[in-house]
């Protein structure tokens, strides 16, 4: 079987105080959902590789034919837990090598 | 090719310059290089001057516009007499089909606005866009219901845009996508704005088009004609006096 294609995304998240990583993979999966129903949020293949509290910053994959739809799930994230929040993709990428200088700094 | 991004509908608060400022930094650092702040008719320019200052600051391109709510037909016709040489970009927010249908046939008018998400109060028909083609103005689609609204509204509303952005291919209508916000978490980079977009039925090409080259060459276009020597277009008065 043909392995699909992926790509990988880091995330800034800008947001009123801090976020747990629990929270933030729930409102992606919400929005995604919301926007494109289960059967949708299934296709994405979405998974959170690294989530980093402190600097509010994520990485995650998606597959490709999904990236716009993930894309404008995540514009749509404007509250989690009652806060003010705006989700910006910082980097796009194939491998997570190329994002990881990005990541590090 | 670099694009030039350009949002025509940031809404800023001239009497409250620390959160103006906040929020063109961020358009900034996301990528925008021209903003559009609407001001009510009788804005003062001291008010205009200032937010200009902040947006020179941030080094991104400053628009002034005005947004008319007319009631009746003959009051829009008599503010875009008032208002068209003192504002770069005029919109009419379109409450009733007698504003929508006047907007379209004025060549005064660069962006026609249907603010109500409700697909009723939405002018956007065939008779609407024929009208609209022959002009100049361009239809300006806000994606702040998108941030707002919920459940099945917003999906009422995606669906009321789909179709009338099918209709505005046909009759190619110019688009407009601007984010119509006044906060800061909820502006978007232009590429999200392209995402967001897509869920109208615009492709990749179109919706960089509606968020790039379309605003910045009306706003060129508009910059033109308000200059001191401008006739007509490509017409310019170069010298004067009785030495020509």
């Amino acid at each position: 079987m043909k392995r699909s294609k992926r790509r990988y995304l880091l995330l800034q998240i800008d947001v009123e105080g801090s976020l747990n990583e629990r929270e933030f993979l729930d409102a992606i999966w919400g929005s995604i959902a919301r926007l494109y129903g289960e059967n949708g949020a299934s296709l994405t293949n979405m998974s959170l590789i690294k989530y980093d509290e402190e600097k509010k910053s994520a990485l995650i994959r998606v597959s490709l034919s999904a990236l716009q739809s993930v894309r404008a799930s995540l514009a749509l994230i404007t509250r989690i837990s009652d806060r003010s929040v705006a989700v910006q993709v910082i980097k796009i990428s194939g491998t997570i090598k190329s994002l990881g200088a990005r990541t590090a700094q | 090719m670099k694009h030039i991004f350009a949002d025509l509908h940031l809404r800023l608060n001239p009497k409250n310059l620390a959160s103006a400022s906040r929020i063109v930094t961020k358009a900034a650092s996301l990528g925008y290089d021209l903003i559009a702040v609407p001001f009510l008719p009788d804005t003062q320019k001291e008010e205009m001057d200032k937010l200009s200052e902040i947006c020179k600051s941030a080094k991104i391109d400053f628009v002034n516009r005005v947004d008319l709510q007319a009631r009746t037909r003959d009051q829009l016709i008599s503010q875009l007499r008032k208002l068209r040489r003192r504002y770069e970009l005029i919109c009419v927010s379109c409450e009733t089909k007698e504003i929508a249908r006047q907007a379209a046939k004025d060549r005064r008018v660069d962006l026609i606005n249907f603010p109500s998400a409700d697909y009723t109060r939405r002018f956007l028909d065939k008779a609407e866009a024929e009208l609209i083609c022959n002009s100049l103005a361009a239809w300006e689609i806000d994606a702040k219901p998108l941030f707002l609204l919920e459940g099945s509204s917003r999906a009422r509303f995606i669906s009321s845009v789909r179709r009338e952005i099918s209709i505005a291919k046909d009759f190619k209508i110019p688009i407009v996508i601007s984010s119509g916000v006044s906060n800061e978490f909820l502006l978007r980079k232009p590429r999200e704005m392209v995402a967001l977009a897509g869920l109208f039925g615009l492709d990749e090409a179109s919706a960089l088009k509606a968020i790039s080259t379309t605003p910045v060459s009306m706003v060129k276009r508009n910059r033109e004609k308000l200059g001191p020597g401008f006739v007509a277009p490509g017409i310019d008065v170069m010298k004067e006096g009785d030495d020509c």
